[in-house]
Order: structure tokens, then C-alpha cells, then sequence
């Protein structure tokens, strides 16, 4: 038996992988498993090769494996493409329709099953997913009741005849193969899961969980790969608790319309990519000027401009910390595991408004899009906390403001919502006094921009940093940020057996950074190397920056669109050591 | 009740002397008193320009932004706050050319704010450029040689982005300003309302006595009906832009707040919005 498996389903763009993919997946979630999804796709709609690798394991697997056990082909494409990922002695299951072959070289079985022409004698070509995923599942000897169970929940609504055609197309899959290859395939039967309920969620699915937890009503967002499965998400669920997206018609309104729902009291987030982030960087000034709480996400992509619009990449960390013109406390947390998706939220909303500034949401595509197993999400976490709101106040004197910007010891002045007598005041980009009126004065400048400067000072996030550190003296300390958490503790799992030691920090608090946490491990530590998806070092030079050890600080990077492999990590590390 | 005077402030304008901004400073004060509202009932969001600094010479709540972004922020405000009344006002640099599309789409949106756009064919602030609205021809600073691009008519384009409410008005008329921005608050939808704001420093061309001689004013036109389209639509090609008054109302279609599923009358601001745990272990079984 076998405690973890890869299996990988491909075709051309719109042709059932990612139906193939949920009902398979969404079966092994029922038993338990540890899942950890990758998907490989385009920008274009229908056509092109795409691709779906799942992770399944008895133990969390927070990475994509370097090989593939089994490969399920809808087309010679994906098997010419790739076979060679199969590790020696691997199954391709094919459709018979297109008279699959195996490439020279590749040492794998093939099984040819009529996909198509199975579906096609039930009805409609369209079921080929129900087909392909019902041999996948019999080849692992999995039970057929659970996954009868699963295809019953996802056709459910469409009525029991369409249950039964479907549970028939598995069954009919299912059979087909176990004739040919005489039974489940025993190198592959699986260890039994440890069966306790785990969700079953994508990054981008657990940011809009948060943020609803965390009282976000108002989502204004423009469309953009890999950040509009959060909008998605939102307006499904949004109208039950009175809240609503708007589809502004650019991310300048996405965010601007934030703004004012955020000063006007509502939480209120948007949530871009990098195209978008550059849209919004003369914005989020505003926000910084006008201490008006605000939450963007990004779920990075492939840059500069379009760049790799669906690939992986974590090139945007300097324009985060950097953007905008002038200067303005601005905070940036990148979740590194799928239940910080949901966490961070919630922080970031708490942050946003007790410190009454613009709170920067960092993910990664693979993080936003790759779908994975995570713990149950815990209730008792949630908490909203909005800072120096008041209300109910005594009325003003003559000629007399609130003072929204009042000067305080720790530089946050407390904040009135409009529709508050008593609260008048004003708002305004341009530097002002406490009442927000506009004022050029020198000695009113330097105090106001030290006060909005000063108000970070010393936050930090639950985990700023996150120490995996079992050893005093390792050989390597690896830091990462984002997806790679998971990479880089498997590569670390082979480097141990080779009887290097490492210690794994994940920076999760980009901005304001978290210097004096990191510092004495950068001090102990004979060599660091930095794992990071972009081609300038962007987080080494921050840890270069603001806490020094150039000198021991080497970087692997990795900016060709695709997440980094376990492997990869492990021989760069190994020749660093 | 508040009068007009509680929507002064003691802050001195630094508009120029002469300059058309101060008059619809005065009708947006005269109108809130007239309709009923108190002080802190109302949001004015405002651009950037020497028109967008007429939110802080207004007792009220008031959010001075970026340039050409005051509508989407006025639209966060209603969406988080749909009891407030909401008034968006900037010039036409700020609606017109970097704010078009956000114009537009307001438009479209039909939230219920006024938009007033004090329009003066300049822009002022940055000391005399062309604008979206200077005539063909008209020499700035930088179109020492005349513009040769054509001027945007703000209210064709007004009416085919479906604008429930489309007025214009002139400085000099303080009545009808104020009757108008009256009306816009009134309606249930987005008011757009174009005013004629003369630029005494910049634009020497359509002057106060300039549009003296050319607007036409509807309120001349008893049989005016603001409610047929077409006409509305004929009556600004006729006269070439250069009309005053109530030129279109739709009094048909809902806000956009009243279209929005499940989205309740008390301002989400006001609103708690902790999730029960019962509500939250629902959200969290579809991903099991
Ligand atoms: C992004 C940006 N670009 C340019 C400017 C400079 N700017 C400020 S106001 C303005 C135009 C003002 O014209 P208008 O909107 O017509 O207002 P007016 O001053 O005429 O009332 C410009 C170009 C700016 N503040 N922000
Ligand atoms: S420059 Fe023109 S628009 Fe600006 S305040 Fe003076 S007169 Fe008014
Ligand atoms: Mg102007």
C-alpha cells in the first residue's frame, strides 16, 4: 500500500478536465484524503491543452508532486505532452477513440478506453468526464458507493434520470478497465485516509469566506485572472446577509468606490491582480492621506504589463510595499497556506480599521487558483475588531469640526461615520489639520505626516513570521513567502535524508517587515537561501534591506510561469550548501 | 430644521472674486435646507479642481478625493449608507475627461446621487488648459493655436447612457439652481446637473454675458414635457447644448438600491454584521 498518489487529467480547453477533476476529487475529499490541486491552463476559452494534476496523500501535502502516477488523456496532446512526467512504470488511461501511443522512451501502461464512445452510447458525449473518472477511481480500488455518492450530489438538481445516466457512465468506465487490467492495480491501492471531514477549497474561495466572517458587505471589483473567483464567490453568497459586488467599470472605480463605502462605515474590499494594482496605486495614496480604512487583495500573476496572465508569479512585492506616490503607512500580508486565506482576511479587515489604513492582501496564483484540502475553519477565530470608531457624540461648538485627525500618542485619531450629528468634519488628499482642513502650514505638515507614519509602529500579525526552526545550528535556514511553503519543506525532507539540516521561516508580514523577529535567525544562520517566484530577488532584498546578512544570503528564483517543484528546490539547495 | 445658513462654514472660499463656483455653493446650501435636511445628513464627494474644494465650504460631511474619482466614491458612500444623501460635484475636467468613464457608468448604475459638474470650459485649477468642453477653436495654454478637437456635449451623452435625470443650469440663476439641485436630491436615481460656471481668470470666451445671450431656458417653455426622451433629445441638438432647466426625468425606473437583491433599506453601515455560527458552518458545508 501506498500512502500518497499523483493523477492527472488533460484535454483541450472546455472539453470536461476540470468536470473530471471536481467529481474525482470531490470523492477522495468524502474519504478523507489530503488533497492538492495544480491547474495548467490558458487565456483562451475553448481549445488549447489543458491540464489538472491532483495530489492525494494520507498526510497534508501542501506541494505538487514532481512525477505522476497516473495520466488520464482525453487527446494525444496531453500524452505527447505529458507522458514524460510519468514516473517508470506509470498508467496512462486514454481514450480509445484517437488510437492513443506512448511515446518512445516513456516506460508506462497504457489502457485505451472508449471514453467517447461510451458516453456517446448513453446519450451524449458531454458524460466522457463521468466515464474517465469512474476508470480512474476503479483503478485505485476505491469504494464505488462513495463516488456514486459524490455524482449523485453534483447531478442531483437535474433529476434522478440524469443521476442514473451518469452513475451508469462511471459504472460502465469503471468495468471496462477493471477487465482490462484484471482488478484494481495494486501498486496503486492507498492507504486508508484518516476520514476526518476536511474542506475541500481553493485560496481564492477561502478569501471571500474570510471576508464575509469578517463583515465585508460591499465587494466592488473589474474582472481579471487570477482574482475573480473572489467576486464570484461573493456575489453568490453576498445577498443573504444584505450585501452586494459591484462590476465597476475599471479597478480605479473598484477601488475608489471601496474607499468611499469604507469611510461611509461598511467593510468594504476589492480585489485585483497586478494590472489592476497599478490602476489603484493613485487611490490607495488616498486611502493613506485620508486614514480611510481599505482591503485589496492581489492574487499575483505573471508580470510586467499582461505578462503570464494564468501563470504562476510573486513579482509584485515591491510595487506593493512601494506603490503610490509620496509616503504613507501601508501594510502587506501574504497568506502562505490556505487557512491563512481565510485568517488573513479577517486581520486584514481588523487591521484596516484600527489602524485606519490600507491593508494589502497578497496571494499567489497558485494559492488563489490550486485547489486543496484544509482544516476545518474555526469560528471562535473570527473576530471583528474596528478600532477607534465612536459614536453618540456631544454637539459641536460654533465654527467647530470634529477632529478626525486629531494629534494622539499612538498617531490614530478616533473616527466618526457621516449620518453622525455631532461628527462633522472633513475629509480631504490634500494635507490638512485635525478638522481635515486643508492647511499648507510647515509645522502642521511635519507633525501630520509623522503621525500617519508612526501609527504601524509595531503592529504585527498573528505569525509575522512563521518558524518551522528544529535545529539551533542548521546547515541551511530557506525562507519563502506565499505557495511555497509546502515545496520547500518537502525539498527539506530530502535534504535531511542526505543529512543536510535546515530551518523554514515563511515571511507573511511583507510590509512593515518584520525585522527584529527575523534578525537573530539571519544571525545564527550559516547560509540562507531565499525561494521566491520573480527574476530581481524581490523578498531577499527586503530582508537584505531591513535586516542585513548579504553576505549569507543566496536566492533561488524561478520566474517561468510554473510553481516550483520539489525536486528543484531540493537541488538548489544542495548545491548552495 | 436647518436653514441655509446651518450648511455655511466659516472656511473663505479661494475661488477667484466673480467666479460662477460661488453660486452653486449657495444652491447646494439653499436646496439641503429647502428639501429638510440636517447638516450631517449629507455627503458631499468632490473631485479635484478649483470646483472640486466645494466640499469643504459646505457645513456638512464632506470628502474632497482624486482627481475625476468623486463619482465611484460617492457610490461606495450610498451603497454603505443609503440613508445619507449623497451629492457628488467636480469640474468638467473632473467628470468629463479623466472621470468620462465613471460618468457614464454612474449613469448607467443609476444610484441615487446628484452629480453636479460645474462646468466652465477650463480647466482652472491648473491655470487655463483646454478642456473636453472648449469650443473648436478655443485658444488655452495649451492650444496656443486653437483646439482642434470638437467639444463633448455632456448631455447627449447624458441621455444615451440612459440618464434618469438631466438638467442644466447657469450660475447667474441662482433660483433655478437651486430649484434644480432641489429636484435632482428629489429624484430616485442619478441627477446629473451641468452647470454653466464661468472661469472669470481663464476663460475669456463664454464669459457671464456670453451665455446671457446664447442659453435658451426652458422654464420659458410651458409645454416643455421633460418626460419625452426624444424631445429631450432634439431640444439639446436644436440649441446646440445651450439650454437651462429640467431637461429630462424618468420617474419610471427604480434606483439601482432598489434592484439590488436582498438589500435592505437601513444603510449597511448601520447594519451588524456578525455572522451567526450558524450561518457561518453553512457557508463552510458547501466545501466539505
Ligand atoms: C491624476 C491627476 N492628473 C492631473 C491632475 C492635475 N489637475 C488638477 S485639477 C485638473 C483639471 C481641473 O479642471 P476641471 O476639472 O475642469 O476643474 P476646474 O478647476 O475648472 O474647476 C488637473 C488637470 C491631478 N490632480 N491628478
Ligand atoms: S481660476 Fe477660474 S474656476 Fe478657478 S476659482 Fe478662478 S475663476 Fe473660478
Ligand atoms: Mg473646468
Amino acid at each position: 500500500m501506498i500512502s500518497q498518489l499523483s493523477w492527472k487529467i488533460g484535454g483541450q480547453q472546455g472539453e470536461g478536465v476540470e468536470s473530471t477533476d471536481r467529481i474525482f476529487s470531490t470523492a477522495l475529499n468524502r474519504l478523507g484524503y489530503y488533497l492538492y490541486g495544480y491547474r495548467h491552463f490558458s487565456s483562451r476559452i475553448k481549445g488549447g491543452h489543458t491540464n489538472n494534476k491532483l495530489r492525494i496523500s494520507t498526510t497534508p501535502k501542501r506541494a505538487i508532486s514532481d512525477d505522476l502516477d497516473i495520466l488520464v488523456a482525453f487527446d494525444q496532446e496531453t500524452i505527447d505532452l505529458n507522458a514524460r512526467e510519468l514516473r517508470k512504470g506509470g498508467v496512462i488511461v486514454a481514450d480509445a477513440k484517437f488510437d492513443p501511443k506512448v511515446p518512445e522512451g516513456v516506460d508506462a501502461r497504457l489502457f485505451a478506453v472508449p471514453i467517447t464512445a461510451i458516453a456517446e452510447e448513453l446519450g451524449t458525449s458531454l458524460m466522457k468526464n463521468m466515464v474517465a473518472s469512474g476508470a480512474s477511481w476503479a483503478l485505485l480500488g476505491l469504494p464505488l458507493d462513495v463516488f456514486n455518492k459524490a455524482v449523485e450530489e453534483e447531478f442531483g438538481r437535474k433529476g434522478p434520470a440524469i443521476v442514473e445516466k451518469n452513475i451508469e457512465a462511471v459504472r460502465r468506465g469503471a468495468a471496462y478497465i477493471l477487465e482490462q487490467a484484471g482488478g484494481p492495480l495494486e501498486e496503486f491501492r492507498l492507504e486508508p485516509a484518516d476520514g476526518k471531514k476536511k474542506l475541500f477549497i481553493i485560496g481564492n474561495e477561502a478569501i471571500g469566506l474570510g471576508a464575509i466572517a469578517a463583515g465585508c458587505r460591499l465587494m466592488s471589483a473589474y474582472p481579471i485572472t487570477p482574482a475573480s473567483e473572489i467576486m464570484e464567490y461573493m456575489i453568490k453568497k453576498l445577498p443573504k446577509f444584505g450585501g452586494t459586488v459591484v462590476q465597476t467599470e475599471d479597478e480605479i472605480a473598484a477601488v475608489t468606490m471601496a474607499i468611499g463605502a469604507n469611510y461611509a462605515g461598511v467593510r468594504a474590499m476589492t480585489a485585483s491582480a497586478g494590472p489592476g494594482l497599478s490602476l489603484m496605486m493613485e487611490a490607495i495614496g488616498l486611502a493613506g492621506m485620508t486614514e480611510t480604512p481599505l482591503v485589496i487583495v492581489d492574487t499575483q500573476r505573471g508580470g510586467p504589463s499582461t505578462g503570464l496572465p494564468t501563470k504562476q508569479e510573486q513579482s509584485d512585492l515591491n510595487a506593493l510595499v512601494y506603490g503610490t506616490h509620496g509616503e504613507i503607512p501601508k501594510v502587506v500580508i501574504a497568506p502562505a497556506t490556505i487557512e491563512d486565506c481565510f485568517y488573513d482576511m479577517i486581520e486584514a479587515f481588523n487591521i484596516a480599521e484600527e489602524y485606519q489604513v490600507p491593508v494589502i492582501v497578497m496571494t499567489d496564483l497558485q494559492l488563489s487558483l490550486g485547489k486543496q484540502s484544509c482544516e476545518p475553519l474555526d469560528y471562535d477565530r473570527v473576530e471583528i475588531r474596528r478600532g477607534k470608531l465612536v459614536s453618540n457624540l456631544p454637539p459641536l461648538e460654533e465654527n467647530k469640526l470634529f477632529k478626525r485627525y486629531a494629534f494622539t500618542e499612538d498617531g490614530i485619531s478616533p473616527r466618526v461615520l457621516p449620518g453622525e450629528k455631532g461628527g462633522l468634519h472633513h475629509v480631504t488628499g490634500v494635507e490638512h489639520d485635525e478638522e481635515g482642513r486643508p492647511n499648507e502650514n510647515a509645522v502642521n505638515r511635519r507633525r501630520m505626516m509623522d503621525k500617519r507614519l508612526s501609527k504601524l509602529k509595531g503592529l504585527r500579525i498573528r505569525e509575522a513570521i512563521r518558524v518551522d526552526a528544529p535545529h539551533e545550528v542548521p546547515d541551511l535556514l530557506i525562507i519563502g513567502m506565499g505557495s511555497t511553503g509546502g515545496t520547500i519543506d518537502e525539498a527539506r525532507e530530502r535534504l535531511a535524508a542526505d543529512g543536510i539540516t535546515s530551518n523554514h521561516i515563511t515571511i507573511r508580514q511583507i510590509a512593515p517587515f518584520p525585522a527584529e523577529e527575523l534578525k537573530p535567525h539571519i544571525q545564527s544562520a550559516k547560509t540562507v537561501i531565499v525561494i521566491e517566484h520573480n527574476a530581481t530577488a524581490q523578498l531577499a532584498n527586503q530582508i537584505k534591506l531591513h535586516v542585513g546578512g548579504a553576505d549569507k544570503i543566496r536566492s533561488v528564483l524561478k520566474y517561468d510561469g510554473t510553481p516550483f517543484l520539489p525536486a528543484e528546490v531540493y537541488k538548489a539547495c544542495k548545491e548552495m550548501k | 430644521m436647518a436653514t441655509f445658513k446651518d450648511f455655511r462654514n466659516n472656511v473663505k472660499p479661494n475661488w477667484c472674486p466673480g467666479c460662477g463656483d460661488f453660486s452653486v455653493q449657495a444652491a447646494i446650501q439653499r436646496a439641503c435646507a429647502n428639501v429638510g435636511l440636517e447638516p450631517e445628513q449629507v455627503a458631499i464627494i468632490s473631485g479635484i479642481g478649483c470646483s472640486g474644494r466645494i466640499s469643504g465650504y459646505i457645513n456638512a460631511y464632506g470628502f474632497h478625493g482624486i482627481h475625476g474619482r468623486a463619482l465611484p466614491i460617492a457610490q461606495g458612500v450610498k451603497l454603505a449608507n443609503r440613508e445619507l444623501t449623497v451629492i457628488a460635484a467636480g469640474g468638467d475636467g473632473d467628470g468629463f475627461a479623466i472621470g468620462m468613464a465613471h460618468t457614464v457608468h454612474a449613469i448607467r448604475r443609476n444610484l441615487d446621487i446628484t452629480y453636479i459638474v460645474m462646468d466652465n470650459q477650463i480647466y482652472g485649477l491648473t491655470k487655463g488648459q483646454t478642456s473636453p468642453r472648449s469650443g473648436f477653436g478655443f485658444k488655452t495654454k495649451s492650444t496656443p493655436h486653437g483646439s482642434i478637437e470638437s467639444p463633448l456635449s455632456p448631455l447627449e451623452i447624458a441621455m444615451a447612457a440612459g440618464a434618469t435625470f438631466v438638467a442644466q443650469s447657469f450660475s447667474s440663476d441662482l433660483k433655478q439652481l437651486t430649484s434644480l439641485i432641489e429636484e435632482g436630491i428629489k429624484h430616485k436615481g442619478f441627477a446629473l446637473i451641468n452647470v454653466f460656471s464661468p472661469c472669470v481668470t481663464f476663460n475669456k470666451v463664454n464669459t457671464y454675458d456670453w451665455f446671457k445671450e446664447n442659453i435658451v431656458n426652458l422654464d420659458q417653455f410651458p409645454d416643455y414635457d421633460p418626460t419625452n426622451r426624444v424631445a429631450a433629445m432634439n431640444k439639446i441638438m436644436e440649441t446646440g447644448g445651450l439650454l437651462t432647466g429640467l431637461i429630462y426625468r424618468d420617474t419610471t425606473r427604480k434606483p439601482y438600491e432598489e434592484l439590488i437583491p436582498g438589500f435592505r433599506e437601513e444603510g449597511l453601515a448601520r447594519q451588524d454584521v456578525r455572522l451567526s455560527r450558524e450561518a457561518f458552518e453553512e457557508l463552510v458545508a458547501e466545501f466539505y
